[in-house]
């Protein structure tokens, strides 16, 4: 399987040079591949149409955020092969404010999907036939899977008897969002107690 | 000039002159198995365009995930495709052990095959009676729904929960299964078929079933390929693709099936894969009891170690066991850094989680794929040109449950 993987890789970087940026395979037998923002589009339709490729259907595009990261979000996409039985992650680091190019045009699959990355993280795609939000109620606001993003929300609703309808109304918390930190002391967590920076500052 | 086509432009009112008409089906109808709203445009009677609105059951799971412990994430997984639960919690324990490196002991592997197939009787049973029922069937769903109950007693028996079951578990399953509870399965195994022949009986060669989805919904190879099709949406249309033989998980390598593909891709020839393929988990499932009955398959259903807690009488005794138990169920445990997509072929299609690990004891993104959000998104492509009463037929055979799509 891995050897089959590490051939493949080899193809790849040989016939888009350009587009890839470097390829890597898991100890998990999983075949990463990352690539320029501008090469997007001819590099998935490459992945389509080549005859040592063939990953004919899209499984999944998603996002992750990185807030502290310059890049911040890494643009995933996952297809999948049944003629080779293959699988490959196409990944593509991602400013903010960076358009990204839709890929409906190769896949119509990805439509969802793009919008769903559009509502929950807000990045942008570029030649999107119908980008509008899909999973969030009629005019949210904000994209929920952005880190900065609280679990809570910013509004709430309501049944209000006086109007007969629902309202919005800012979120109300009648206890704070219980968020309990487990982790260990002797690994992860740093517990800062007052007075602890002076040695420190003293130092450097 | 009697058939009012041509010639009759003179005596109509205005009202007659406005020709497409649009209109919401759902969020509250019947036949849209749950809260899903269409908009659909229509030609008279002919849809000219149908335009998905989904989201209404958006409950942030994968908000929500980023804040939870792996173990607390499990039971998000039930609520996702809520008629057949087990089936996703197996693609969140094998992300977690493919990232771990954890081997999962036989017994448990082969309970988890075993409550899977039974998760897949449990959809197709709702399926394919529903969808009798959305054409105009009354009898189907009440005698499918007999056995669906039967299977749920099942999973109660092994679980504790008929829906919410939260019971595979990383590293194996929760606990073991006890011997009479293996048995009564098989006694349900051999009396089902039975069961299904009467299904069959009533719906396989129904005038009525018949004109309502052969025919109906056509989809070809290339166009279950464009729009990502898994599942029986790709074997209904002649591609012999199962993950479960192409990529196999657990144990299902050593089992024998036979995976059905239709032949014209149509309304129809799924249902006849969905009935054949309740067949084939009944013989998975007596192969499953043969295998569970046999020396190797006794032993522990836990793989023993961090993911798992200790043993009751253990935590009588031994301080680290109690230390354990404690840190286990508050804290949670640790995965490695790195990424992973594990997926498994639920009775939909392709469940995929891609899990993104930071090496604490929460996932730092976690993302679901459901096969129903890409059977739905083809909505529209598939609906276009057929009737209106078709769409229910197209959404029952597309078999979607709002829980997965909307997540």
């Amino acid at each position: 399987m891995t050897e089959a993987l590490r051939d493949l890789a080899e193809i790849i970087t040989q016939k888009q040079g350009d587009a890839v940026i470097k390829t890597e395979i898991s100890d998990h037998g999983e075949l990463t591949v990352e690539i320029t923002l501008a090469s997007v589009a001819g590099f998935v339709d490459f992945l389509k149409s080549d005859r040592d490729c063939k990953f004919s259907s899209l499984v999944d595009i998603t996002a992750v955020d990185y807030p502290s990261r310059d890049k911040r979000f890494d643009m995933v996409w996952h297809f999948l092969s049944m003629y080779q039985n293959q699988r490959i992650r196409v990944r593509c680091k991602v400013r903010e404010e960076d358009l990204v190019p839709s890929i409906v045009d190769v896949h119509p699959s990805a439509n969802w999907f793009e919008r769903e990355v559009f509502d929950m993280y807000g990045i942008l795609f570029s030649g999107h036939p119908d980008l509008r939000r899909i999973l969030t109620d009629y005019g949210f606001r904000g994209h929920p899977l952005r880190k900065d993003f609280p679990t809570t929300g910013y509004t709430e609703l309501r049944y209000d008897d006086a109007l007969k309808r629902v309202v919005y109304e800012p979120v109300k918390l009648t206890q704070d969002y219980r968020q309990f930190d487990f982790m260990s002391p002797w690994e992860g967590a740093e517990y800062i107690l007052p007075g602890d920076e002076k040695p420190e500052a003293a130092k450097g | 000039m009697m058939d009012g086509g041509k010639g009759f432009e003179d005596a109509q009112t205005g009202e007659q002159k406005i020709r497409n008409f649009n209109i919401n089906f759902g969020p509250q109808h019947p036949a849209a198995h749950g809260v899903l709203r269409l908009v659909l445009e229509l030609d008279g009677e002919i849809v000219e365009r149908c335009d998905p609105h989904i989201g209404l059951l958006h409950r942030g799971t994968e908000k929500l995930m980023e804040s939870r412990t792996y173990l607390q994430n499990l039971p998000y997984f039930d609520r996702l495709d809520y008629v057949a639960p087990m089936n996703q919690e197996h693609a969140w324990c094998l992300a977690i052990e493919k990232l771990t490196g954890t081997e999962v002991p036989r017994r448990a592997s082969l309970i988890r095959v075993l409550y899977s197939e039974i998760g897949r009787v449990l959809n197709h049973l709702l399926n394919v009676t529903t969808q009798a029922m959305d054409v105009g069937a009354l009898t189907p769903p009440l005698w499918g729904f007999e056995e669906r109950e039967k299977l749920m007693v099942f999973y109660e028996r092994a679980c504790g929960a008929r829906l919410h079951a939260a019971y595979f578990r990383p590293g194996g399953v929760h606990q073991d299964i006890p011997e009479d509870l293996i048995d009564d399965i098989e006694t349900w195994a051999n009396e089902f078929p039975t069961v299904l022949g009467d299904i069959d009986g009533l719906l396989t060669e129904n005038r009525i079933f018949k004109q309502r989805n052969a025919d109906i919904g056509v989809i070809s190879e290339q166009e279950a390929l464009d729009w990502g099709f898994s599942g029986v949406m790709v074997r209904g249309s002649g591609m012999a693709w199962d993950l479960r033989r192409a990529q196999p998980y657990e144990c299902y390598d050593e089992f024998e099936f036979q995976i059905p593909v239709g032949k014209n891709g149509d309304c129809y020839d799924r249902y006849l894969c969905r009935m054949e393929e309740m067949r084939q988990s009944v013989s998975i499932i007596h192969q499953a009891i043969a295998k569970l009955r046999a020396p190797e398959g006794k032993g522990d259903v836990m793989a023993r170690g961090k993911l798992s807690p200790p043993k009751r009488g253990d935590m009588k005794t031994s301080m680290e066991a109690l230390i354990h138990h404690f840190k286990l169920y508050t804290e949670g445990f640790h995965v490695p850094e790195g990424e992973i997509y594990a997926a498994v072929e639920a009775p939909k299609g392709e469940f995929g989680v891609y899990l993104v690990a930071d090496g604490t004891n929460k996932p730092y993104k976690a993302k679901l794929r459901a096969p129903g959000y890409l059977h739905l998104q083809a909505m529209d492509h598939v609906a276009c040109g057929h009737q209106l009463a078709d769409v229910a037929a197209i959404i029952g055979t597309m078999d979607v449950v709002f829980g997965e799509i909307d997540r």
